[in-house]
């Protein structure tokens, strides 16, 4: 009885919840059966994906839309068409990182062995060889410029959130994120033309490479650091001064505690942020196949520029150098999500509650 | 009778905490005008020394191109990032549910933290092989516009695939950005929209995004910031010519400035070094002025950056 009931009011009835994911499921079924007949048909073997994808879901949209806007009316008909279209940008930007990951692991674990992790590539032409110089240039040059970034960028957030009044104040929050947006070429560069200035033209160095980094890395340390500092109730500042702490101890005792643990997971985030910078360690660190375990001399290997170089300079066996680039893309991967899982846990287990 | 104010004691251990603070902070703003003298001072050369064979005919005429691919490519990114970041935003705010909402959110921010060499090894192997096929059909079916026109290329190492990797690489800043945003709509604009018989459309479409127009417009200029300055992944994926083209579908594509450097530093000799560190510092200014309109857009209402 309802049901015609409802059926006569054309545009006032709701459709059921079953319908949308019906519709869904059948047309990309329909579509993907289409393009498989039309690839056979044409002989061309090869399924492309793109226009399943997209015929299925105009087809859903539109046949969605023509419907709901029978059956529910025009106004409902279109929140449908939108949150189609917003689900779809978001699946659509999901695809790539689902197929990065994929890829990455599926192409990486050829060489992703013992081999890979005790060797460097002197010596080496074609199979064989690892990253070992790498990941020690990496861990030195990032090492640096972590001991370089760290103190200035909490320096700097202690004196825009506890003592920055007035203009300077506001000027260096505006150009902290300003210096967010340094292209990281350009700070590679700045740390060449800094350093031409004492070694000549020409100079490589791992720790120009660190240079450049730290001018990457503060700006992220001191937002982070800003943000925490800014959270700590400022009834404990009060506790401290009102017994006779000075206040740089304060800082030090009450404030800087209270927000460690936000402060470490910000350090750890700008860390993963720098670690896969390639631009600026290829111009002033340079590349080797070597060993080399000064960053005050000569040039120096890193993960990130392992990976290029190994892909750009390919020898005569091609495919171990691939290879290689990927294990390289693997490692550094692993690397970046260790660092952001560990970011969280720290901050998820260590912060303040409440 | 005389009330004394009361002084406050400066202890040694303030004075040089403070200053220890200040210098800090002030380091920052000398940072960024010890960047712009450095690069400056060594771009000198370029313009005084013997003359390059790569810009015999100037400077300018050699550096043009790269301008033009570099704003190029990033505008394309931008065209495809914009929609979708809006289109993700709104789905983590306001069409997915919270718990789930919180974990996508993760999601789309570890597509911020991969390298960019690992974007440029993916585009290159991976994603440029896939898109080719629809290149081919762009072009037989759409070649009358003259984006789509030319001799397509035969592996796909095109403009069109350069901005599509920038605008994968650019989405999560932008969606994170616009996400905030969005979230700071009153709740009570969205329940009284709600409370009038609005759809979730109609309350977003009068609510959230007048709320967030500017939000969306400082996420754009942070983006395209982003993509202006990207290395590698245009370094590797790009087959460049020193020419300007607006075809996106062919194999002759205008470099970026940042690619260009990348590509030709470490063999770069003599004061073709220095020409090329003067090309950075024309990277580095458009950069910084597209960078300061997004911070000072963003700067006169929300309290949000792109590096927290």
């Amino acid at each position: 009885m309802t049901s015609q009931v409802t059926s006569s009011f054309q545009g006032t009835a709701d459709l059921p919840k079953w319908v949308s994911p019906a519709m869904l499921l059948a047309f990309f079924l329909g579509s993907f059966t289409l393009q498989v007949m039309l690839a056979s048909s044409t002989e061309q073997n090869e399924l492309n994906l793109i226009p399943v994808a997209v015929f299925g879901l105009v087809g859903y949209a539109v046949a969605l839309y023509a419907l709901s806007r029978f059956v529910e009316g025009r106004r409902k008909a279109t929140d449908r068409l939108v949150t189609i279209l917003v689900t779809a940008a978001f699946s659509l930007a999901l695809i790539p990182l689902l197929s990065l990951a994929y890829t990455v692991v599926q192409n990486g674990v050829a060489r992703f062995d013992a081999e890979f992790f005790t060797f460097s590539m002197r010596n080496i032409v074609g199979e064989g060889g690892g990253a070992l110089h790498a990941i020690i240039g990496t861990l030195e040059i990032t090492g640096i410029a972590t001991l370089i970034s760290v103190p200035i960028g909490i320096m700097a957030a202690i004196y825009l959130v506890e003592y920055g009044r007035g203009t300077i104040a506001r000027l260096v929050t505006f150009f902290v994120d300003v210096m967010t947006g340094v292209p990281s070429i350009v700070a590679g560069l700045f740390a060449y033309a800094l350093f031409v200035i004492f070694f000549g033209p020409g100079v490589r160095m791992g720790l120009g490479g660190a240079i450049a980094l730290s001018v990457l890395m503060i700006p992220v340390v001191i937002r982070a650091t800003e943000e925490m500092l800014k959270i700590v109730p400022n009834e404990l500042r009060e506790a401290a001064y009102a017994l006779g702490v000075p206040k740089w101890l304060t800082v030090i005792k009450v404030v800087l505690p209270t927000a460690l643990a936000g402060i470490a997971t910000g350090v750890m985030i700008s860390i993963a942020r720098v670690i896969g910078e390639t631009a600026p360690l290829l111009i002033i660190a340079g590349f080797t196949a070597s060993m080399n375990y000064n960053p005050f001399d000569e040039r120096m290997m890193t993960l990130p520029v392992f990976v290029y170089t190994s892909y750009a300079n390919q020898g005569v066996d091609m495919q171990s150098y691939v290879d290689r680039a990927w294990a390289g893309a693997l490692t550094l991967m692993l690397i970046v999500m260790v660092l952001n899982l560990v970011a969280r846990l720290i901050s998820k287990y260590f912060s303040p509650k409440g | 009778m005389t009330a004394t104010k009361p002084k406050a004691i400066r202890r040694l251990g303030d004075v040089i905490f403070a200053n220890l603070a200040f210098f800090a902070g002030v380091s920052i703003l000398a940072t960024l005008a010890t960047v712009a003298a450095f690069l400056f001072v060594q771009s000198i050369p370029a313009f005084t020394g013997p003359e390059i064979a790569a810009a015999e005919d100037g400077f300018w005429n050699y550096v043009f191109p790269f301008v033009f691919g570099t704003v190029y490519a990033s505008i394309i990114a931008l065209i495809i990032a914009t929609p979708l970041a809006i289109g993700i935003a709104l789905y983590i705010s306001h069409f997915a549910n919270r718990r789930f909402a919180q974990l996508l959110g993760y999601a789309v921010d570890l597509l911020a933290a991969i390298p960019s060499v690992v974007y440029g090894l993916w585009g290159i192997l991976v994603l440029a092989p896939f898109l080719n096929p629809t290149f081919m059909w762009l072009n037989e079916n759409l070649g009358w516009i003259p984006f789509f026109a030319g001799q397509v290329s035969a592996t796909g190492r095109t403009m069109l695939t350069v901005g599509i990797v920038l605008a994968i690489m650019v989405l999560p800043i932008m969606a994170a950005l616009i996400r905030e945003v969005f979230l700071q709509t009153p709740r009570l604009h969205e329940e009284a929209a709600l409370a009038l018989g609005a759809t979730r459309w109609e309350m977003i479409k009068m609510a959230v995004l007048p709320f967030g127009r500017t939000g969306i417009i400082s996420a754009a200029m942070l983006g395209l910031g982003r993509s202006l300055g990207e290395t590698m992944a245009v370094a590797m994926v790009l087959s460049p010519a020193a020419v300007i083209n607006f075809a996106v579908l062919t194999s002759s594509n205008s470099n970026t400035i940042a690619a260009n450097i990348a590509l030709q530093f470490p063999e770069a000799g003599g004061n073709y070094s220095n020409l090329l560190i003067a090309t950075g510092l024309v990277l580095f200014a458009i950069t910084m002025v597209v960078n300061m309109i997004a911070r000072w857009i963003i700067s006169r209402r929300a309290e949000f950056s792109g590096a927290n």
